[in-house]
């Protein structure tokens, strides 16, 4: 009796979900049944039941893939150099933002770093091939004015990642500072009050109590950013790229797209995207769990 | 003291300098491609636009407004933004509020979390996911847009934990008075929340305005190209810089760059409009949402 009570209180609960869960299944469990693709000489008519299995050829063919190692690294080299850059860059300006107290100009300043975080890499890739070009760009008219030689920063594999982790970091630290910003006022003020007494200096404060109060949310974003160590920023690459970088900035993503859906190698496009997911998988559950045991962090 | 105090200053006036000029670092390259834009084709072409438009001319936007690819994937877009946020709203309401039950009063309630929280550590990948669409019907259709995307994980994470964070009292007394679970979410708990739905609402709408990449694999006709996609058609594969690669529409017309800068302009405007006024939610929320106790 008491059960069926509790079934009935609940019953609008599972109601709720229905809706939700439904889709996910379909458009997020279904996809994973297709990792059988990987395992496959997938062929879309014959269907996920009529393909032939070749165990791992497609995992062979990749590893044997000349460009595919290449690839790998260009991806972890972006991924990862956009996280450090990621971090830093907001760590230092939202201690600079901090020393601001005209809340006016600081609020105008945020308004402006935040932008850019909400535009597409459509429309900023759009901005950047245009403002990089070497022939009419800005910054190449900018670099003559200065004696130097054009440079056609998004033709040259020298040249490349170096434009996509900067143009991430100028896209992104804005938003992140969001969250520094919020630590750092967080901190108790009697601790600031007490450095005050004790004599110590601005630059004291700051390395002694600011940055300090911040060590536990950097600590945590650093280790939930372990599980994007594969992800090099499909949108920005896909964008920006061309052939003739394809050496530098070629990343898994962008290969599994044109092996994928430009040359129809449905098998061999999952293989690779499966190797990254599993790693990914790997990569984010430990961070979940160092999160866990080092900040406490749940995400739910 | 005296020193100290003047390399303070020198430091204060400084740093508002360095910030300043960092702030107008994220401002300038669209203010070069919104001169761009509204300068004759031959200034432009000739690179002598900095900044500052120069023999001012309209032609750029008179020749895109007229142009009906741009009109239809507006449209194209207009109700993918309408008909897509609705969904991801009604739906996030509908999850966050039985997840955000205790698992006394929701028995299933972790069951049904680690069924949503786990397809962020782990998805099926593009192809496998593209073949599911095509097999659902969608392809074509504006639904592919919408509904494969239609749960927004992060978004019922947000908005279960804010709804944690809501006093238990005023619902259990809406319970004593013979209210039900549906009439404590519409009633009680969407009134009370509306600075975190603002935020999502933020991000759930900026997300469909920008969306270009599952139109660009789910539709077959640039015809039905949301505005993004079309965007990236026009303003980045058509670019002669980039003319080589994944050209997979055949034959593109070179486009001009005015006309490049003001399709540019155009696709971003919307964002720099909206952007001002829900500012204020979107710091509160991600704060809320990212770092908890």
């Amino acid at each position: 009796m008491r059960n069926s009570a509790k079934l009935k209180r609940e019953f609008p609960l599972h109601l709720m979900l229905i809706p939700g869960v439904i889709i996910v299944f379909i458009y997020s469990y279904l996809p994973m049944a297709g990792i059988a693709f990987a395992f496959q000489k997938f062929i879309p008519v014959q269907g996920l039941f009529g393909s032939k299995w070749v165990g791992f050829d497609n995992f062979r063919y990749v590893f044997q893939m000349p460009d595919f190692w290449q690839v790998l690294w260009n991806t972890f080299y972006i991924a990862t150099m956009k996280i450090i850059a990621g971090q830093i860059v907001p760590i230092i300006i939202a201690l600079l933002l901090n020393e601001m107290k005209r809340a006016f100009v600081k609020r105008g300043v945020q308004t402006l770093i935040y932008l850019p975080h909400f535009l597409s890499w459509v429309i900023l890739g759009a901005i950047l091939v245009d403002i990089l070009s070497p022939s009419e760009g800005i910054v190449n008219q900018i670099l003559q004015a200065f004696g130097f030689d054009p440079v056609f920063f998004l033709g040259s594999n020298q040249w490349f990642p170096a434009v996509i982790i900067i143009s991430d970091v100028w896209k992104e630290f804005g938003f992140s500072t969001i969250v520094y910003l919020a630590a750092i006022t967080s901190i108790n003020p009697s601790l600031y009050e007490a450095a005050i007494v004790d004599g110590a200096g601005h630059t004291r404060q700051v390395w002694h109590i600011t940055l300090p109060g911040m060590v536990p949310i950097i600590i945590l974003l650093a280790t939930l950013s372990l599980g994007s160590v594969l992800n090099a920023g499909f949108d920005q690459v896909f964008n920006l790229y061309s052939p003739s970088v394809y050496q530098s900035g070629d990343i898994l993503d962008t290969l599994i797209y044109r092996i994928g859906l430009i040359d129809a190698q449905f098998g061999v496009a999952t293989a690779i995207g499966l190797f990254k997911s599993v790693v990914s998988l790997v990569l984010i559950s430990i961070s979940y769990i160092l999160a866990y045991r080092v900040a406490n962090y749940r995400i739910f | 003291m005296h020193h100290a105090s003047f390399s303070r200053k020198i430091f204060v006036i400084g740093n508002y300098v360095f910030l300043v000029l960092v702030s107008l670092l994220c401002l300038l390259p669209l203010v070069q491609v919104l001169a761009i834009s509204f300068s004759s084709s031959p200034a432009a072409s000739a690179g002598l636009v900095k900044l500052i438009p120069v023999d001012f001319s309209l032609d750029s936007y008179t020749y895109i407004l007229q142009k009906q690819e741009f009109i239809n994937s507006f449209s194209i877009t207009l109700q993918r933004v309408v008909l897509g946020y609705s969904l991801n709203i009604v739906l996030a309401l509908l999850c966050a509020y039985p997840l955000s039950k205790e698992v006394k009063e929701f028995r299933l309630r972790t069951y049904y979390a680690w069924f949503f929280v786990f397809t962020i550590l782990f998805g099926g990948g593009l192809i496998p996911t593209y073949v599911v669409v095509s097999e659902t019907g969608l392809l074509d259709t504006i639904w592919a847009l919408i509904i494969p995307g239609a749960v927004g994980v992060f978004n019922v994470i947000l908005l279960l934990n804010f709804f944690r964070g809501l006093p238990k009292e005023i619902e259990e007394s809406a319970f004593m008075d013979g209210a039900g679970h549906w009439t404590v979410l519409t009633r009680m708990y969407v009134p009370m929340s509306m600075p975190v739905l603002a935020t999502i609402s933020l991000f759930t709408l900026v997300g469909h305005w920008n969306a270009w990449f599952d139109g660009l694999i789910y539709m077959n006709f640039p015809e039905k190209y949301p505005l993004s996609t079309y965007l990236q058609l026009m303003v980045i594969n058509s670019n002669p810089m980039k003319m080589d690669i994944n050209n997979l529409n055949g034959a593109l017309e070179i486009s001009e760059r005015t006309t490049r800068a003001a399709q540019i302009f155009l696709g971003a405007l919307p964002i720099l409009i909206v952007y001002p006024f829900l500012q204020k939610y979107f710091v509160k929320g991600i704060v809320l949402g990212s770092v908890k106790g």
